[in-house]
């Protein structure tokens, strides 16, 4: 049987991993590759690097860690961050990724992600999205959750699968940072419209965030989070034992 | 030496990676002197099947590939590098593959394991099918990677290993010198690079 997937994110600013609490004011933590190896050890499932540098030399940095971690952990990379065009899969894919991910780059342009999957295979291109509750409907925001873009997540998730997107990660900005649980009405909403997978995002906290994710969700595939496994409030090796014992598929 | 073989297809990042880190001398290349030099050769792939065919065909590797395999030396197909050594796709009308295992690849019906999802992506155990030296290091239910939507069917008699997703999916393949594997050794984590290792010891 196919396992649940538990998926550290690393967002990565000049080379070095942060994450945010509702995407402002982020802390350093710790080395990628350092991190990215812990990670291994302990059972996760693939990695997500998020590269949130904007300069040249920040992105220098970003691929040379991005080399650095392809080259001694054998597990699926998904690159995010700065994916603007064909030309932004080809840098990130000649660097060791094997999955890039890309959000506000497809709603400036949604032919990207039509263009991407036709020369690298649908099962390269991930859809991320960020998405808020505005007055009762689910929406698209842009930028690092800036930008409202009065799109209906639940639409865009069904066009994104229509223009060869092969997978979905799917991130609150309700919960994201709160660590009260993943948004699993949102999730649910989501998974009713596509066929394709859907990696939930935003809102972990604690084991039983998880738990109840697969549970209550059972179109989610995977489960997505940064701070709770960077401050080692969950253990993912402790995680993939819980999930096990209450009856969900993982790797072990 | 091993010889992964560049037709223009795929990203050779992690396979190239995961063969240096066992240690193994490695050449990435169309050249039919370096299959001749190699002792192993690898076609690896991703995307679609009869694009790939088509670059495999252009490169001007075939025939070298079909003369290696002739002197007995081991091959070993990775995913759509897997699917290539069968006799044909049904993905996008009908594309002939290198027929060195009888078999034909096939979509997976969406219907036929709803609710999963197609392409089948993610983590999923081994069911062991018949002996075969590249599991050498490894037990029945181990988990590999797998990314594909078209599965080999129509090979019973070469298949080594399987995965249950809905159906069941033809998940490692061998005749004689000829191997293959459906699922991505080289991101299998440590499972995975257990396989090369045996196949690189054959």
């Amino acid at each position: 049987m196919i396992a649940k997937r538990i998926i550290p994110c690393l967002d990565i600013r000049d080379g070095r991993v942060v994450k945010g609490r509702n995407f402002e004011g982020v802390r350093d933590v710790d080395s990628p590759v350092a991190l990215a190896e812990f990670y291994n050890r302990e059972g996760a499932d693939e990695l997500v690097f998020y590269d949130i540098t904007a300069s040249f030399e920040g992105r220098k940095l970003f691929t040379d860690v991005l080399k650095e971690v392809a080259g001694k952990i054998f597990i699926p990379l998904t690159v995010g961050g700065g994916i603007n065009g064909v030309e932004d899969f080809e840098r990130v894919l000649n660097s060791g990724a094997d999955k890039v991910s890309v959000n506000s780059g497809a709603i400036k342009n949604p032919d990207l992600i039509g263009a991407a999957a036709k020369k690298y295979g649908n099962q390269c291109v991930v859809l991320s999205m960020d998405v808020k509750r505005v007055n009762g409907s689910y929406i698209i925001f842009a930028r690092g959750g800036r930008d409202n873009t009065g799109i209906e997540a639940t639409e865009w998730a069904r066009r994104g699968q229509e223009e060869g997107a092969g997978e979905l990660v799917v991130n609150s900005i309700d919960t994201d940072g709160v660590k009260d649980g993943f948004d699993l009405e949102m999730l649910d909403a989501i998974c009713k419209k596509v066929s394709i997978p859907v990696i939930a995002s935003g809102g972990a906290g604690s084991i039983d965030h998880f738990i109840n994710l697969f549970k209550t969700v059972p179109g989610v595939d995977a489960g997505l989070a940064a701070s709770v496994f960077h401050y080692k409030t969950v253990s993912i090796g402790k995680l993939k034992h819980n999930l096990d014992a209450s009856g969900i598929c993982v790797r072990i | 030496m091993i010889a992964v073989v560049d037709y223009g297809v795929g990203n050779l990042y992690s396979l190239t990676g995961s063969l240096k880190y066992l240690g193994l001398e490695t050449v990435v290349t169309s050249s039919p002197d370096d299959l001749e030099r190699a002792d192993k050769i690898i076609l690896p792939g991703v995307g679609a099947f009869g694009d790939a065919a088509r670059k495999l065909r252009e490169s001007g590797v075939t025939d070298a590939l079909y003369k290696q395999v002739a002197l007995k030396k081991p091959l070993l197909g990775i995913c759509l590098g897997m699917q290539l050594l069968f006799e044909g796709s049904t993905e996008y009308g009908y594309t002939e593959g290198l027929s060195l295992i009888p078999g034909t690849v096939r979509e997976i019906p969406q219907d036929k394991i709803a609710p999963l999802k197609v392409p089948h992506m993610g983590w999923n155990s081994l069911v062991f099918k018949a002996e075969s030296p590249v599991f050498k290091y490894v037990s029945e239910g181990e988990r590999v990677y797998y990314v594909h939507s078209y599965y080999a069917a129509d090979c019973a008699q070469y298949v080594t290993a399987t995965s249950q997703y809905g159906m069941e999916i033809t998940g490692a393949v061998q005749k004689d010198n000829v191997f293959g594997t459906q699922f991505h050794p080289e991101k299998s984590g440590d499972t995975g690079l257990r396989i090369l290792k045996a196949f690189a010891e054959l």
